[in-house]
């Protein structure tokens, strides 16, 4: 008698299995990948100024994009494709193998990373190509953009999953997380350049993780001398890092204990 | 050892007692029908034996193991069981052979994947996307789900609802064959003709607790009750219940000097004896 495969082992086959039935999904592939992308042609052909000496808003602009990226694939995808796995039963079925949910859940990160991945590498190609944005050039601050995508996936992922416990039907799900994923764009400087925004919006934002993973790609993809014109007068990557942490332990701690299987 | 082992099960939800003291024993190897109406309990003690639910009281030994297993030995448990849901869809963007082969990953001791998909009559499906099959394709792609892990046990629940009866056939065909493996099956059924088809025994549940435990051909005492006898005398249709159908054909026979018009015999069907444990009318 062979022994059950580790859920390792498992969550890596069910990686594969979730990108192959993700990319055959022809309407999401392009909502999701191609989304930020569009956001970048339109609102770098509206704000052609710079907005600080030598960084133009397009600049900014990709910094906010790649970190609400990171909440769109994996919070939002999540919360919303999971109660509608749940509606069909397809939850259950899976709970009913000996597959243990951990292997369910590092087959959400690994499609989660994939589509992060692929939706960066466009806006590097169309900011770089179309609006002059410039790639940093310094080893120091790659090592910063690598942790931030690490840690940001991982956190989005986490939080997708446990708040998928919270809309009560597959159909519904758009409708409870698209508002919260939309409100914190704009609260967090996604759209805007988050020092200008009111003070209280600035407070609200500082709860929760993208407005740390903006500030944090801003310091990735603007100049240092930029730093100054924050709230903090600093990038603040230390506390960037820290906030992360927190929200990924919150995420991981709803998902394996609160995990809904089965609507009821 | 049985393969299930159920003692003074009970559920309640609020103030509905679902479950309401089941007791229950299913040797290995036995088919097990589990009729009752809606509502009678028979979803929560299954699920409960699943491991899907939480019970409020009694002894549940499943395999040896009682289902609220958590971790590893779950895991360990669930490699020998098969569960076929009542109503399960995917998205559908993977196809029959896909699917089946990922599920096959998640034991220790799979199936060939081409013998199931065999088995449950999909050949020709094999490379077809499963939001393109018809709903009594699905179930069957349900079915080879339940079957891939190679497993001990296998529940299956309300299983060829939506087949044509030439599928049903062939479905019953796969459970003789499951049967001759040694596979203990717990199946739920509306369909009375299934059980008695296909069960060594039959449990009716109602309102929460077992109401009998027999042979199709014992339950409600059908193999001992009274066979009805009809024919027409002139123009009227007469009947008559008796201990000894044979004895009153043979006087029939005499008194009509040969063939006995419209002679009909029968006993109760399942069906018959079901409705009336459930407390349904039946003419």
């Amino acid at each position: 008698m062979n022994k059950i495969p580790s859920a390792l082992s498992l969550g890596l086959r069910r990686g594969g299995l979730e990108i192959r039935q993700f990319a055959r999904q022809r309407e999401s592939v392009v909502f999701t990948l191609l989304f930020p992308v569009i956001l970048l042609v339109i609102f770098g052909s509206v704000f052609k100024d710079t907005i600080a000496p030598g960084v133009t808003f397009s600049q900014y602009f990709v910094a906010g994009m790649i970190a609400s990226g990171l909440v769109n694939t994996g919070f939002q995808a999540l919360a919303i494709t999971i109660p509608l796995e749940r509606d069909f039963g397809a939850l259950k079925r899976l709970r009913g193998t000996p597959m243990p949910a951990s292997s369910y859940f590092i087959g959400k990160a690994i499609l989660v990373s994939v589509s992060m991945v692929i939706q960066i590498l466009m806006l590097f190609g169309f900011g770089v190509i179309f609006f002059g944005v410039h790639m940093p050039t310094d080893a120091s601050k790659w090592l910063t953009f690598a942790w931030l995508v690490l840690l940001g996936s991982a956190c989005s992922t986490a939080l997708g999953i446990a708040f998928s416990i919270v809309p009560k039907s597959g159909r519904g799900a758009s409708a409870v997380v698209s508002p919260i994923v939309i409100i914190l764009q704009f609260f967090s400087g996604v759209f805007f350049i988050f020092t200008q925004l009111p003070a209280w919006m600035q407070q609200v934002a500082a709860i929760f993780p993208l407005k740390w993973l903006t500030q944090g790609m801003r310091s990735v993809f603007l100049p240092d001398s930029f730093a100054t014109q924050e709230v903090a007068k600093s990038w603040e990557n230390g506390r960037t890092f820290i906030v992360l942490m927190m929200w990924l332990a919150i995420g991981i701690y709803f998902s394996v204990r609160k995990f809904k299987w089965d609507r009821d | 050892m049985n393969a299930i082992e159920v003692k003074a099960l009970t559920k309640s939800y609020g103030d509905i007692h679902a479950v309401q003291g089941i007791d229950l024993t299913i040797a290995q190897g036995e088919i097990f029908a589990l009729l009752g109406p809606n509502g009678a309990g028979k979803t929560t003690t299954v699920e409960i034996l699943e491991g899907f639910r939480s019970r409020d009281s009694g002894d549940v030994s499943v395999l040896g193991f009682d289902p609220r297993l958590d971790g590893q030995e779950a895991r360990q448990w669930r490699d020998r069981i098969g569960i076929v849901l009542q109503a399960t869809s995917d998205s559908g963007d993977l196809t029959v052979v896909e699917t089946i082969q990922h599920f096959s990953g998640y034991y220790s001791n799979p199936r060939e994947v081409d013998e199931v998909i065999n088995s449950v009559g999909l050949d020709d499906k094999t490379n077809s996307l499963i939001r393109k099959l018809s709903g009594g394709q699905r179930r069957r792609l349900d079915v080879a789900l339940g079957i891939i892990g190679n497993p001990e046990l296998l529940f299956l629940d309300e299983p060829t609802t939506g087949f044509d009866p030439q599928a049903r056939r062939n479905f019953w065909a796969l459970i003789e064959k499951l049967r001759g493996d040694g596979t203990t099956i717990l199946l739920t059924t509306h369909y009375l003709d299934e059980a008695e088809a296909l069960a060594d025994r039959v449990g009716v549940i109602n309102a929460g607790s077992i109401v009998e435990v027999a042979t199709p051909a014992e339950l409600g005492g059908r193999s001992t009750s009274k066979a009805m006898v009809t024919w027409r005398d002139g123009d009227e249709i007469k009947s008559e219940a008796t201990d000894n159908p044979t004895a009153l054909v043979g006087q029939l026979t005499t008194s009509f000097n040969g063939e006995i018009p419209e002679l009909t015999i029968t006993r109760l069907s399942l069906e018959d004896i079901y409705l009336k444990m459930i407390g349904v009318p039946h003419e």
